[in-house]
C-alpha cells in the first residue's frame, strides 16, 4: 500500500474528531443540552474518513440523519456544527436545521438529510452538475443498508448508470434499519450485488478498516473523475449506540450484548492505532497528543456553543423564500 | 402586428429563450426530447439545444425531481417536466421535503432554482390518474412558489419569471388549454409570480378564477352584463405568492366572492380564499362565499361523467344567481 504517511495521519486524525465530537454529544445529549434527535456514528468513523479523504472542497456529499461524521470527514468546522446542535443562532443553519440537517454548499456538503433514502436522487443531481458544467468533480452519496430498499436507491442508481454521472454510492451497511436486521429487511447478504442490475461495478468491503475504505473509494471516485460512470461500494460496518440516543439500552432490544461487544472489539480506530504502532507511522505519544489536541478544540466548540444566543423569533419566517 | 401563438408554443418559446440565454437552463422529463413532451411542449428543443440539456428520463419521478433539487442545489436551473400533475405523487418526498425545505431548513445557505412544469384538468378522456386538480395540496407547503398562467401571454411571461427566480415554482398549466390560441409578442419578457391581475372590472360581483375558469368566467360576465350584471374576474395566476391584496380589494368593493377552480371541492384554492376572507373582509360581505369547483369524486371515465365533473359556465351562473339573491 502506498498512501502518503500526511494522508495516513489525517485519515486517523479524522476518526479521532468523529469519535471525540460523539461521545461528546453522546453525554450532552444525556444531561439535556442538546435538544431533539441525535443519531450518532461511534462504530462507523472510517468509512467517512475513508471516503472523504478522496474529496475535495469542489466535489459534493449528500449524508444522512447520522451525518455528524460525514460532514466533519467533509471539511465542517466544529464551532458552527456544534452550534447547530445545539439549536443556536450561530449554527450551520442558523439553529433552523439541527443535528439532521447541517449543510455548507460552499464545502460541497449538499446536507445531511432526515428522509432514509433522500439523499440518493440529490447526489444524482449534483453529478449532473458536476459532468454539464464541472468535468472532473464527483459527488459522493452516503445511505445506509435499509435505504436501499427505498425507491430512491434503485432510481439513482439506474439513472445515474444510464447518464454515467460522476456518482459514487457510498452504503453503509452497519446491520439495521433503526431495529430491523439486515437479514429481516432483505434477502441478499452483500448489498453491492445489486450494482450489476444497473450496470455499474460493485464492491463490498471492511468499513471498519479505514485503508481498504480509503483505497476502494479512491479507486470508484478516481473512475467517476475520468467520466467512466458510478459506482457502488458497500461498507460492512456496525453502530455501538442505539438508532439514535435514546433507543432503549442502546438497541438491546433487538441485538445481543455479546454482538455489540464484538464489534467493539473490531473498533475501527483501535485496529488502525495497531497499525499505526506496528508500521511505526506513529507512536503512542503521538497519537495521544493528536487527541488532546481534538478534545480541546471540541471543548471550544461547545463553549462557544453554549454561549451562543438562540435565534430570534423572527428567524422562523426567515428563508421561507430565496 | 400582433401574433398568435398557442399556449404550447408560447411556453415552448419560453424555454428556448431561457435555455439561449443562460447555460444553466436545461430541461428533464418523461419524453422531452425526440418525442417533444406529451403536449408537444418541448418539440425541436432537443434539436436545438442537444440531448444533455433537454434529456429524457427514464420513468423515475423521484429520481429526476431529485435530481433537479441536487442539480438546482449546485448551480444549475433545471425545468423538470412531469407528464400529468398525478405522477408527482411519485417524487413527494422530492417535492415537499427536499425542495421545498432546503433554503429554510439550512438557514439560507442552499438555493433551490428549479421549475416543475405539471398539467392539470379533466375532459380528455383520461380517467381517474391523468386527471386529477389537486395543485391547491402544494399551496399548503411552504417553501414552494405556485404560478397558474391562464394566457397563452401569461404562459411565455411567467414561465420564464419562474426559471429565473431563485426559488422552486411548480407550474401549473392546464390540459385542455395547450391548443389555445392568444397575441404574444416574440420578445421575451416577463410576468411576476404573486400578482393577480383583474381581467374585467365591474363593481357587483367578483369571481376569482384560474386557468381555463378564467375565460369561463369572462364568458358568463358579458352574458349577465347584457342583464345589468357587473362581474368582476380576477384572474388570480399564482397561488404562492398569493394576492391577498387582490382579492380582498375587490370584495371590499363588490361585498361578495365566487371562486372557481377545477380542484374538488373540499380543501380547493377557493377554501383558502373563503378563509381569508372570512379572517379580513367579513364585514364587507353581502351574500355567502360561493365556491365553483369540481366534485368531491375521482374523475370517471365515461364521458357524460367526465363533462359532469368540469366546473361549467352553467355552474357559474348557478352560483352568481345564489349569490344575486342576497344582493
Amino acid at each position: 500500500m502506498d498512501i502518503p504517511p500526511k494522508t495516513v495521519r489525517e485519515l486517523y486524525r479524522t476518526m479521532v474528531v468523529i469519535r471525540a465530537f460523539e461521545e461528546k454529544v453522546q453525554d450532552l445529549y444525556a444531561r439535556g443540552h442538546i435538544p431533539g434527535l441525535a443519531h450518532l456514528y461511534i462504530g462507523e468513523e472510517a468509512i467517512a474518513a475513508g471516503v472523504c479523504a478522496n474529496l475535495g472542497d469542489k466535489d459534493y456529499i449528500t449524508s444522512t440523519h447520522r451525518g455528524h461524521g460525514h460532514v466533519i470527514a467533509k471539511g465542517a468546522l466544529l464551532k458552527p456544527m456544534m452550534a447547530e446542535l445545539y439549536g443556536k443562532e450561530t449554527g450551520y443553519c442558523k439553529g433552523k436545521g439541527g443535528s439532521m440537517h447541517i449543510a455548507d454548499v460552499n464545502l460541497g456538503i449538499l446536507g445531511a438529510n432526515g428522509i432514509a433514502g433522500g439523499g440518493l436522487p440529490i447526489a444524482v443531481g449534483a453529478g449532473l452538475s458536476c459532468k454539464m458544467k464541472h468535468p472532473g468533480q464527483v459527488a459522493v452519496c452516503f445511505f445506509g443498508d435499509a435505504s436501499s430498499n427505498n425507491g430512491t436507491f434503485h432510481e439513482s442508481l439506474n439513472f445515474a448508470a444510464v447518464h454515467k454521472l460522476p456518482v459514487v454510492f457510498v452504503c453503509e451497511n452497519n446491520g439495521f434499519g433503526i431495529s430491523v436486521s439486515q437479514a429481516q429487511h432483505q434477502a441478499i447478504t452483500d448489498i453491492s450485488i445489486r450494482a450489476a442490475g444497473y450496470g455499474m461495478p460493485g464492491q463490498t468491503v471492511d468499513g471498519n478498516d479505514v485503508l481498504t475504505v480509503y483505497l476502494a473509494a479512491g479507486e470508484a471516485i478516481d473512475r467517476a473523475r475520468r467520466g467512466e460512470g458510478p459506482t457502488l461500494l458497500e461498507c460492512k460496518t456496525y453502530r455501538w449506540r442505539g438508532h439514535h440516543e435514546g433507543d432503549p439500552n442502546q438497541g438491546g432490544r433487538y441485538r445481543s450484548k455479546e454482538d455489540i461487544q464484538a464489534w467493539v472489539e473490531n473498533c475501527p480506530i483501535k485496529r488502525f492505532e495497531q497499525y499505526l504502532t506496528k508500521n511505526k507511522v506513529m507512536t503512542k505519544k503521538q497519537m495521544q497528543a493528536v487527541w488532546d489536541e481534538v478534545e480541546q478544540e471540541i471543548d471550544g466548540s461547545i463553549e462557544f456553543a453554549e454561549q451562543s444566543p438562540f435565534p430570534p423569533l423572527e428567524e422562523m419566517f426567515q428563508d421561507v423564500l430565496a | 402586428m400582433s401574433r398568435v401563438i398557442t399556449y404550447a408554443q408560447a411556453l415552448n418559446e419560453a424555454l428556448a429563450h431561457c435555455m439561449d440565454q443562460d447555460d444553466s437552463v436545461f430541461i428533464m422529463g418523461e419524453d422531452v426530447g425526440r418525442y417533444g413532451g406529451i403536449f408537444q411542449v418541448t418539440a425541436g428543443l432537443q434539436d436545438r439545444f442537444g440531448v444533455d440539456r433537454v434529456m429524457d428520463t427514464p420513468i423515475s419521478e423521484a429520481a429526476f425531481v431529485g435530481g433537479a433539487v441536487g442539480a438546482a442545489m449546485t448551480g444549475m436551473r433545471p425545468v423538470v417536466e412531469i407528464m400529468f400533475i398525478d405522477f408527482i405523487t411519485v417524487a413527494m418526498d422530492m417535492v415537499v421535503n427536499q425542495m421545498a425545505k432546503m433554503h429554510f431548513m439550512f438557514g439560507g445557505r442552499a438555493k433551490v432554482p428549479m421549475v416543475i412544469r405539471v398539467n392539470i384538468g379533466a375532459g380528455r378522456g383520461t380517467a381517474a390518474q391523468h386527471s386529477q386538480s389537486f395543485h391547491a395540496i402544494f399551496q399548503h407547503i411552504p417553501g414552494i412558489k405556485i404560478a397558474m398562467p391562464s394566457t397563452p401571454h401569461d404562459a411565455k411571461g411567467m414561465l420564464i419569471e419562474a426559471i429565473q427566480d431563485d426559488n422552486p415554482v411548480l407550474f401549473v398549466e392546464h390540459k385542455k388549454m395547450y391548443i389555445d390560441k392568444g397575441e404574444v409578442p416574440e420578445e421575451a419578457y416577463t410576468v411576476p409570480l404573486g400578482k393577480a391581475n383583474v381581467v374585467r372590472p365591474g363593481k357587483d360581483i367578483t369571481v376569482v378564477a384560474t386557468l381555463n375558469m378564467v375565460a369561463k368566467a369572462l364568458t358568463v360576465a358579458e352574458e349577465l352584463a347584457a342583464q345589468g350584471v357587473d362581474m368582476e374576474v380576477i384572474d388570480l395566476r399564482s397561488l404562492c405568492p398569493l394576492d391577498r391584496e387582490a382579492v380582498l380589494a375587490s370584495v371590499r368593493k363588490t361585498g361578495t366572492l365566487i371562486t372557481a377552480d377545477e380542484g374538488c371541492h373540499t380543501g380547493n384554492m377557493g377554501a383558502e380564499l373563503a378563509a381569508l376572507v372570512a379572517e379580513q373582509a367579513l364585514d364587507s360581505l353581502q351574500a355567502p362565499i360561493v365556491r365553483v369547483a369540481g366534485p368531491d369524486t375521482p374523475v370517471a371515465f365515461s364521458p357524460p361523467l367526465e363533462q359532469a365533473y368540469i366546473p361549467s359556465e352553467q355552474d357559474l351562473k348557478d352560483a352568481v344567481a345564489r349569490v344575486l339573491e342576497y344582493l
